[in-house]
């Protein structure tokens, strides 16, 4: 396994990269070159990332009204004390976590075994990937529209279906076990996408001499499966994991478009909270202090992975493609 | 080396036309988004949040506002109920793109006045039309200022009242002599027995109301009853609990002794409620009067709409709130667009007897009085109601659609289900009430 991820030839440019910026002996005119290229991110990622989290860091310890101009009073750290004693947060915070420990797996499993299914088709290759990925681009309003008109007790599609097999419908808007599961199988079919295209990239990579050789071996196609390709999906397989935890942990759209966090409050996301009191309420400075706290929390996980990680991949050098994911 | 030249001399030209296109485009409302400015697509942009039945009223009235006007354009912009609604108008005045004109319920008004994000009306101008304070429901009027400063023009009052069963109060004795109305109960006691006279008559229960997951019907119910007998719930602006122990109790009391004999369920839908009243197993129904356009819509259901009687005080209250007509704050609206404004919330008043179909009892008087009005029942009947409101205690975390409402709320839906006793649920009130006023406001009221 280690042998024939080094042999790929797709990752040398990576490597030569992080290698001549680490390098001090690059020609000075490269350097001015790279920086000069880099730099309308660089400009774009200080005043739109870096620049407003600093400044929200600062608005934390004041009592910011988010529809006034100016500071407002310092209040020290009480805002995060505020925060941190606050119920609603805490579970608020639990939605999240709670709608990750469902998504995932399943996100996960499931782009797994279509991109795996997808490959092994013979015909039509295209137009299964094109059909997996597509939901993937859909904004997440027009999603939430459709699939509110799906759920809408007595009209929609879906309590029709139930209708129609003899079975009472779920009130999936109405109730809090019906609102996770409205908003989950929403999430699936929308987002699982953006997996599946990272499996089947990583499906394409895996070298058909190793099929060969197992076939050889005597190896039936579920074998192969079990023993060859998913062991061989391993690194993307974390890749996908991380990703789509942290995606997870961010969501707020579906939820809040779907449900406004309800009934009750009892699907609102920690997003929906850091939205509530900081542009609902004004609470701009308590807001910031709710985001900062959370904003630890995800860089810990990040953290623990990327130590995991490192650990891991000791022995393997191959680093991991890192795309831009958008929230799900 | 060419090659080179030419795609400089390409790029040239591209950011030439995009530079030019820009400045043609200026007047659109894609450049004014860009800029930042307030797009000047017509001469009055209106934002409001009503939809189903009010929003079809609404229309009708924009619409009389054009005839009478020919010169004039309105822009109606509908946006998401409650929270939705209250944080764009907040954010898009804040940040200097306000509507003209937007609606605002009077239970909101503390929060967005102290915020500066309201034009007082009269610098606006509207005194010259002949609003003045003489010619509204006083109770309107009074909510419509914040630290003595009017900031909103009031257009109804919708109370929280009391629908009847006409057909089971007939044959419940409970009709007056005209038959058109309810003999007057005069307390808690009287009114009890008017329930039970309606479950002798053959209904399944004396009254029902909506309490699965509906915290706001709840908070009105208690917010009803409860200042009968004493004053808000919290005072200093928001910041006090100031909630009387023995009057709350006595009201969740009173709550409970209707549920536990039978009188009313312990928990119903909202759709269950429907069922049951427009079938004739419900005698009454507490709920809103804007409920009116839904039962109408029964064909040959008989029904009545009536103030609630005095229940544990000695006068009757009505818990209430008014949609009102506020003009955001802008430093960049010209005289011109302000007096436009001005004139749009006269045309709204003069023709809110439509409004009056939604089930709302007009703030303006001259309308309130007219024919057009006195002709709607059974809205004409529970007029009083609107001139004993009761609104929600003045806070910045108070009014329609709120988290205070859905927090206290939750706290009457255990009490009417019989999950809690009296004595405790006033020491959840407390607790309910002190995340609220131990939390930093962030405005001062007042």
């Amino acid at each position: 396994m280690t042998t024939l991820a080094s042999e790929r030839p797709a990752e040398r440019p990576a490597r030569r990269i992080t290698l001549r910026t680490a390098s001090p002996r690059a020609p000075r005119s490269d350097r001015r070159a790279g920086l000069l290229l880099s730099s309308p991110f660089l400009v774009i990622y200080l005043l739109f990332m870096i620049g407003p989290l600093l400044v929200g860091v600062v608005v934390s310890f004041f009592n910011t009204t988010t529809v006034k101009s100016g500071l407002g009073g310092w209040v020290g750290l009480s805002n995060y004390k505020a925060v941190c004693e606050d119920s609603l947060f805490w579970s608020a915070m639990w939605h999240s976590v709670l709608f990750t420990l469902i998504t995932t797996p399943l996100l996960v499993v499931l782009a797994l075994a279509f991109a795996i299914l997808a490959s092994r088709i013979r015909h039509g290759t295209v137009f299964y990937r094109l059909a997996f990925f597509a939901p993937y681009v859909v904004p997440s309003s027009v999603v939430a529209l459709i699939f509110l008109w799906m759920y809408t007790p007595q009209v929609g599609l879906i309590p029709k279906i139930f209708d129609a097999v003899g079975l009472t419908p779920p009130d999936f808007i109405g109730t809090t076990s019906g609102g996770w599961t409205a908003v989950v199988l929403m999430t699936l079919w929308w987002t699982f996408g953006f997996n599946f295209v990272l499996y089947t990239a990583a499906i394409q990579d895996v070298p058909p001499e190793v099929y060969e050789a197992a076939a050889i071996d005597g190896a039936s196609p579920w074998q192969q499966i079990r023993f060859v390709t998913v062991p061989l999906l391993g690194r993307t397989t974390s890749l996908v994991l991380i990703l789509q935890i942290l995606a997870s942990l961010k969501v707020f759209d579906q939820i809040y478009l779907l449900l406004g966090g309800g009934p009750n409050q009892s699907t609102r996301p920690v997003i929906e909270y850091i939205y509530d009191t900081g542009f609902t309420s004004y609470r701009g400075g308590y807001g910031a202090a709710a985001t900062m706290v959370y904003f630890v929390i995800i860089v810990a996980i990040s953290a623990v992975w990327y130590v995991l990680r490192q650990h891991r991949t000791a022995a393997a050098e191959r680093p991991a493609p890192r795309p831009e994911r958008r929230t799900s | 080396m060419s090659g080179a030249l030419a795609r400089r001399r390409f790029l040239a030209l591209g950011g030439g036309l995009a530079l030019s296109g820009g400045l043609t485009a200026c007047a659109s409302p894609l450049a004014t988004g860009l800029s930042g400015a307030q797009p000047d697509t017509a001469d009055v942009i209106y934002w409001n949040l009503f939809t189903g039945g009010d929003g079809a009223n609404m229309v009708l009235m924009e619409d009389a506002f054009r005839k009478a006007h020919p010169g004039l354009s309105v822009e109606a912009t509908i946006l998401g109920w409650g929270n939705p609604y209250y944080t764009k108008l907040a954010l898009a005045t804040a940040s200097g793109t306000p509507p003209d004109v937007g609606i605002a319920h009077l239970s909101r008004l503390p929060l967005l006045a102290a915020a500066g994000l309201l034009e007082p009306v009269e610098d606006a101008g509207v005194g010259e039309l002949g609003i003045t304070a003489d010619k509204f429901t006083p109770a309107a009027w009074h909510k419509a200022t914040v630290g003595g400063t009017v900031y909103a023009v009031p257009l109804d009052t919708h109370p929280f009242v009391l629908f009847s069963h006409t057909d089971l109060a007939r044959k419940a004795g409970l009709l007056d002599a005209t038959g058109a109305g309810l003999k007057p109960m005069k307390d808690g006691a009287a009114f009890t027995d008017a329930l039970k006279a309606m479950k002798d008559a053959g209904a399944q229960y004396g009254a029902v109301m909506s309490t699965t997951a509906d915290p706001a019907t709840c908070w009105r119910y208690f917010s009803m009853i409860y200042s009968g007998i004493a004053g808000p719930v919290v005072t200093d602006s928001g910041t006090r609990i100031a909630v009387d122990d023995d009057a709350a109790e006595s009201t969740f009391a009173f709550m409970q002794s209707l549920t536990a004999g039978g009188l009313m369920p312990k928990s119903l839908t909202g759709s269950g409620v429907n069922a049951l009243f427009s079938t004739g197993k419900a005698g009454f129904l507490f709920d809103g009067e804007w409920q009116i356009p839904t039962y109408r819509a029964v064909k040959g259901f008989h029904f009545n709409v009536t103030p609630f009687p005095a229940l544990l005080g000695p006068k009757p209250v009505a818990y209430a709130d008014s949609h009102s007509l506020v003009i955001p704050r802008s430093g960049k609206r010209s005289a011109a667009r302000t007096a436009h404004a001005a004139l749009f919330i006269r045309s709204l008043l003069d023709n809110s007897a439509t409004w009056a179909h939604g089930g709302h009892v007009p703030a303006w008087l001259s309308t309130q009085r007219s024919k057009a009005f006195l002709d709607q029942s059974p809205q004409r009947n529970y007029v009083q109601a609107a001139f004993n409101a009761v609104y929600d205690p003045v806070a910045w975390y108070t009014g329609a659609g709120s988290d205070f409402q859905n927090t206290v709320g939750a706290t009457v839906i255990e009490v009417i289900a019989g999950q809690i006793k009296p004595k405790a649920a006033v020491a959840q009130l407390r607790s309910d009430l002190k995340r609220y006023t131990t939390a930093r406001p962030p405005v001062t009221i007042g």
